[in-house]
């Protein structure tokens, strides 16, 4: 299996991308910004198409799509920037209506585009936003993958780095700002952390199922680990693990594609971790 | 190119009769209701935006935006696996539904969880829906071209059969919301205060989820699984931004609906672009025009102090 070298291209990108779906996922449930999250993922699909419509690279796309949907939910909905953890208050309303909005008109884009594209380019529209929502882990070249490592690798260590303030600021956010940590700052910071990496896996794992990788490991981490830091290695470990499992299972039988099987067996261990838990 | 009337299915607006938009909207309007399957649009249009606006009312003032989502998807593996064992694509889509309101119910239900787990929850569900969905479409190998449809809705493949489908569902889900309105008013606004009163709240939340999987499932044939919101949220929260008070504010949603839907579906019928994207647009286009209209008038009211973006929306903006 390792004698591919389209396998041990997907193997290093997926093991990295894995990672920092699982570090950043642990944030983003424990901050209760996972439909936030789902959107911002989601919202990849029209950039990566607007990009093909405009005949430049799909990851400024990616790019330019991820942070303008963080920038325009940051308007629409300011609470969500502040990360309220799991509290209901008011201002989460007006968060949640906000992003369905963002969402709704950012998606509406990509049909134009979508169709834009596909009026240009013949077959080709339909194949790339296939993979634009699928994702096409198997296809990533040499140097796609270094890349996709690199990236992964960078949003751990960003995660990490300002994981001590950020844990502080996502569990009693007054508290924090009454201490001088810049919770808002934070909360930015954070989001194009989510940014990046959702533009990043979405030519892994596909806009699609990106959610995938991102909650569930990390929402078993919380049911399972109980301090934070072993909460995050876990989510970490959880997410690394179902890519390697997913990966050989769609070596192994090829009509399963390979994001199937790599969200399949992460939420196979949300689920168990419901049960045991 | 097919000839006017002929009886070949065209693939794009634009193949039907090559219609171009002229400023005469009287002679647009009657050209385009020329057209059986522009008439079946219509109906299936208005019939979506009043369900959807009727029941994304609740979904946004209950916070399950994220819920409303995750059943849109459930539409996907749903279409997919009923093309694979070959049962009408419809069936899939609001069995799929069901289920996953079910799920949700059962793994992001009850008052005892927290939010960010019940939000957990339902991605869990969403994941695994999305998951089965490729897996579906690649078993059955390779069906992009209904992929499309499905994502971004097809106005052309509504059938006199799909219509009728649409209303009776429509009018079944619309008698239920009419049955249990008031107490599910209570307990989305209060459920801790409704819980002692003695109203059930999971019963109700499990019922209400199970309308919004059926409002999806019939809003998504329009508007295609990606953008249910633009008819479920779009004229809801704008219709909450506007007015505070419930009966006027369901009101305004149904109106605002309509004219969304039938502007978007007129709009698709001149152009190349799906009426996904026209409806999308005028949906997110009124919403943040009353945005900043609420926001003008909140700053004036409170002498220049601007707080738009948190809190409930401000109430009695229009009075």
């Amino acid at each position: 299996m390792l004698g591919q070298e389209f396998m041990r291209n997907a193997l290093l990108a997926g093991t990295f991308i894995a990672l920092a779906c699982g570090v950043i996922g642990w944030f983003v449930v424990l901050r209760g910004q996972v439909f936030a999250g789902d959107a911002l993922s989601h919202a990849a699909f029209p950039g990566a198409l607007a990009a093909a419509a405009a005949g430049i690279d799909q990851r400024v796309g990616l790019f330019a799509a991820t942070i303008a949907f963080a920038a325009g939910i940051g308007v629409l909905g300011r609470g969500a920037l502040a990360g309220r953890g799991a509290r209901a208050s008011g201002a989460e309303q007006a968060d949640d209506t906000a992003i369905g909005i963002v969402f709704m008109f950012i998606l509406g884009l990509g049909v134009f585009f979508l169709t834009r594209f596909s009026l240009s380019s013949g077959g080709v529209a339909g194949i790339q936003a296939a993979h634009t929502l699928f994702g096409s882990i198997f296809g990533l070249a040499g140097g796609e993958a270094r890349l996709a490592a690199a990236v992964g690798l960078a949003v751990v260590v960003g995660a990490l780095a300002i994981g001590r303030p950020l844990l502080f600021a996502s569990v009693a956010p007054e508290v924090a700002a009454a201490r001088g940590v810049p919770t808002r700052l934070l909360g930015i910071g954070f989001l194009a952390l989510l940014g990046v990496i959702a533009a990043e896996a979405t030519q892994a794992v596909g806009a699609l199922l990106l959610l995938g990788l991102l909650a569930a490991p990390a929402a078993a981490a919380h049911r399972i680990a109980r301090s934070p830091f072993g909460g995050i290695a876990l989510a970490g470990l959880l997410a690394v693990a179902a890519t390697w499992g997913g990966l050989a299972l769609a070596y192994a039988v090829p009509s399963l594609p390979p994001s199937s099987a790599i969200v399949g067996i992460a939420v196979v261990i949300f689920y168990a971790s419901t049960v045991l838990a | 190119m097919p000839a006017r009337g002929a009886t070949v299915t065209p693939t794009r607006m634009s193949d039907a009769a090559n219609p171009q938009l002229t400023w005469n909207i009287a002679r647009d309007v009657s050209e385009l209701l020329e057209y059986h399957f522009m008439l079946n649009a219509l109906i299936a249009g208005s019939i979506v935006a009043v369900m959807a606006g009727l029941v994304g009312w609740f979904m946004v003032l209950r916070r399950e935006a994220f819920a409303g989502h995750t059943l849109s998807m459930m539409a996907f593996p749903g279409a997919s696996g009923a093309t694979l064992i070959a049962v009408p694509a419809a069936w899939g889509y609001f069995a799929m539904c069901a289920a996953g309101a079910l799920a949700i119910g059962r793994l992001a239900g009850g008052q005892r969880r927290s939010r960010s787990e019940q939000s957990a929850g339902i991605a869990a569900v969403q994941a695994t829906a999305l998951a089965a969905g490729f897996l579906f479409v690649s078993l059955y190998g390779g069906v992009l071209g209904d992929l499309e449809s499905l994502l971004f809705g097809n106005i052309l493949g509504v059938s006199d059969g799909a219509v009728m489908l649409l209303a009776v569902v429509a009018a079944l889900s619309l008698a239920v919301l009419a049955a249990i309105a008031r107490p599910l008013l209570f307990a989305s606004v209060d459920p801790d205060t409704a819980a002692a009163r003695g109203v059930p709240v999971a019963l109700l939340s499990i019922a209400f989820l199970l309308m919004l999987a059926s409002a999806v499932a019939a809003t998504s044939q329009i508007t295609g699984v990606l953008l249910v919101f633009s008819l479920l949220v779009g004229p809801a929260a704008t219709a909450q931004l506007i007015t505070a008070r419930p009966a006027i504010s369901l009101a305004l949603t149904v109106a605002l609906g309509l004219l969304v839907a039938w502007l978007g579906l007129g709009l698709a019928y001149f152009s190349v672009y799906p009426a996904g994207f026209f409806i999308a647009t005028a949906s997110f286009s009124i919403y943040a025009l009353t945005r900043v209209l609420a926001g003008v008038r909140a700053g004036r009211r409170r002498g220049g102090f601007d707080e738009v973006g948190a809190g409930p929306p401000p109430s009695g903006v229009a009075a």
